[in-house]
């Protein structure tokens, strides 16, 4: 068998019962990993057990037990987990899956607990829930392995200090904790879609691991037509990452993008996941995101993009969940629905506003809307606002570049 | 009259003392407070857990909000509170210049609303 | 487990509030504090004097230093508070939620250290 591939892809759930059993974070990941260097020791001379997550868990089970009974402060707790039933060592049941699946919702529900800063839910869903380790989280969010590590130690002494439980919210709290929950595995997506630096293929990472959390919380939620929304959402986007980036790394408008290189599978998943979620009465930001990345991803031409229902849909957007980038958005959307000018001045008008004085993206949208009216000169000037404003490399050496471009074309039409 | 007596000092402070001086002080707490209920006058009180433990919770429009954190950010954290019975603020005083965090940490000494209402706390 | 609700809210709006608003809040005030009994979560609670009485009293070099007002000066302030027994945070945040001065303030959050277990400040 192959044994990292084992690791990598069953060491959440093995840990979500472990946890469980153990009632410790760090003892269960302890014990997982006495129990693996057991096996990788046993297994290739012995053979691989029919059932090596519940030997695994077994096996870590017993570690813990012979550990605390070692120790004289822990022999009641010892005990208690003795009288946990032992997990059968027969091949993989139904209730076996049932037991995983419940599991690991009570993790991830843990692990995004609203008491938690929200720099540690995230962390600490990437390492225990998804299994990567403190230091791939440290350098996709670009902090010292130190104080990744820092971080996580605070998570778990308050999960255990301040009494959070390990279990699934009931039903009146499910919808407002579930919330949450989706928010994490969106700012994980995003931490790997938008980063600007930092490794890419542990970037490409994140967008894969948010993506299979949406499919768990999918598969362990099926009611929840918001899960399957942002499931649908992250597809979506993530449908687009050979087009969206050059070969020397630079950024690539939708508009611009080599339209062949979108995983149309990803897209027909994502669209589909987008319709039920909307047939079931979905209305939240996740839903109405992905409506509009629905439309943009089944547009055959960028000519052909539906901007109409675009507009519209970022007019529900504004009105359920204002936000500078959707305020910015929905003028761009306008602009392109309707005519550049309705859409410019519905910028100029944002423009006065005090708190978006300082939002690169808002002199951004302006530059390209005044540079597709031909309006050379003010393209410029807006283009170079944006750019004493961006503080992303990437969309700095974007902006940079067209500025170069209307330069250029507005010294020609001199 | 009942005073509640809340203890203010800087956790990381704390967090820095030797095991010894911890030894020490939770003495020092355990004497005041068994003088305190020998006279009557110790009501109730505990140490809480640090502010890393703390959340904020806050209804609005019907709808819970959770916050990590403590209500505000302090340079000293409320550690622990004392219930007290006391015949008037002087001795309330009296008796929070004797909590040990008095001397490196801050008492700030409240006034129950209701009189003969504070039970065990 | 054993957690310390505290009640901030501000003083200013509170006094703002007419006279029947208040009879009415203290009625569900008296009406939650009787049902967290009845579910066993109570185990002590008070409101507090506005910080107008309150008084803060360190201790230096041996010298009592006593000042007037609170610890801290805040948007909200300490009105109260609820000591109470829950099964875990998530139960805590639950019976905060219901505090009637979660609607307009904010309720602290704060697990008990368990007496005599080692500190973990």
């Amino acid at each position: 068998m192959d044994f990292e591939k084992f690791h990598r892809e069953e060491s959440g759930r093995i840990l979500s019962t472990l946890i469980r059993l153990l009632g410790d974070f760090d003892l269960a990941e302890e014990m997982l990993q006495e129990a693996y260097a057991i096996a990788l020791q046993k297994w290739p001379t012995e053979g691989t057990p029919a059932n090596p997550r519940a030997w695994l868990i077994s096996t870590a089970r017993h570690k813990a037990i012979d550990r605390m009974r070692r120790n004289q402060r822990f022999e009641r707790k010892a005990e208690e987990i003795a009288k946990t039933s032992e997990i059968a060592a027969r091949p993989e049941s139904e209730r076996e899956e049932e037991m995983f699946a419940d599991d690991r919702l009570r993790l991830i529900f843990t692990c995004c607990h609203p008491s938690l800063p929200m720099e540690a839910r995230v962390a600490l869903t990437l390492r225990t829930v998804c299994g990567i380790t403190t230091e791939e989280i440290s350098r996709a969010f670009l902090v010292p392995l130190a104080t990744m590590a820092q971080r996580l130690v605070r998570a778990k002494g308050k999960i255990r200090e301040a009494g959070i439980p390990y279990r699934v919210p009931l039903n009146g709290e499910l919808q407002d904790r579930l919330d949450g929950v989706l928010l994490v595995v969106y700012l994980i997506f995003n931490e790997g879609y938008l980063a600007s630096s930092g490794d890419a293929l542990i970037r490409r990472e994140l967008c894969a691991e948010a993506i299979r959390l949406g499919r768990v919380l999918c598969s362990l939620l099926p009611n929840q037509a918001e899960a399957q929304a942002l499931l649908g959402l992250m597809l979506l986007h993530d449908s687009r990452r050979d087009a969206r980036v050059s070969a020397d790394g630079e950024l690539i408008l939708l508009e611009e993008q080599d339209r062949s290189l979108w995983h149309r599978e990803q897209i027909q998943e994502g669209t589909g996941l987008v319709e039920s979620a909307l047939r079931r009465g979905a209305t939240g930001v996740y839903a109405l995101q992905a409506s509009i990345a629905a439309l943009h991803a089944n547009a055959k031409t960028a000519q052909e993009t539906d901007w109409p229902q675009i507009a519209g849909l970022y007019d529900v957007l504004l009105r359920t969940h204002p936000s500078p980038v959707i305020e910015v958005n929905r003028a761009v959307a306008v602009a392109m629905a309707r005519s550049l000018e309705e859409g410019l001045a519905l910028l100029d008008e944002l423009e006065k506003r005090e708190e978006l004085k300082e939002f690169h993206l808002l002199p951004a949208a302006r530059a390209d809307l005044l540079r597709r009216l031909g309006r050379a000169s003010e393209a410029a000037e807006a283009y170079r606002r944006a750019l004493t404003l961006a503080t992303n490399d990437i969309e700095r050496r974007f902006l940079q570049r067209r500025l170069v471009e209307i330069e250029s074309q507005r010294d020609a039409q001199l | 009259m009942e005073f509640l007596l809340l203890i203010y000092y800087t956790e990381a402070e704390w967090a820095k003392l030797a095991p010894a001086d911890h030894a020490a002080l939770y003495q020092e707490y355990g004497q005041l407070r068994e003088e305190l209920t020998g006279k009557g006058k110790f009501l109730g009180g505990s140490q809480l857990r640090p502010t890393t433990t703390a959340t904020s919770v806050r209804v609005r429009d019907g709808k819970r909000v959770v916050t990590d954190g403590p209500f505000a950010e302090t340079k000293e954290q409320l550690g622990g509170f004392f219930l007290v019975n006391a015949s008037d603020q002087d001795e309330a005083i009296a008796i929070a210049a004797r909590i040990p965090s008095a001397r490196n940490g801050t008492i700030e000494v409240r006034q129950l609303a209701v009189r003969g209402q504070a039970k065990q706390a | 487990m054993q957690f310390l609700l505290l009640i901030y809210s501000s003083e200013a709006e509170v006094a703002k509030i007419s006279q029947a608003e208040m009879a009415a809040m203290h009625g569900e005030y008296f009406k939650f504090t009787e049902e967290i009994q009845k579910s066993g979560n109570y185990i002590g609670g008070n409101p507090l004097k506005p910080i107008t009485t309150a008084t803060t009293v360190r201790v230096r070099d041996a010298k009592r230093v006593v000042t007037d007002g609170p610890f801290a000066e805040t948007k909200e302030q300490l009105g109260g508070y609820y000591l109470i027994e829950a099964s875990d945070l998530d139960q805590a945040i639950a019976v905060a939620a219901r505090i009637p001065g979660a609607r307009f303030g904010s309720i602290e959050v704060r697990p008990i250290r368990p007496i005599g277990q080692a500190a973990q400040a």
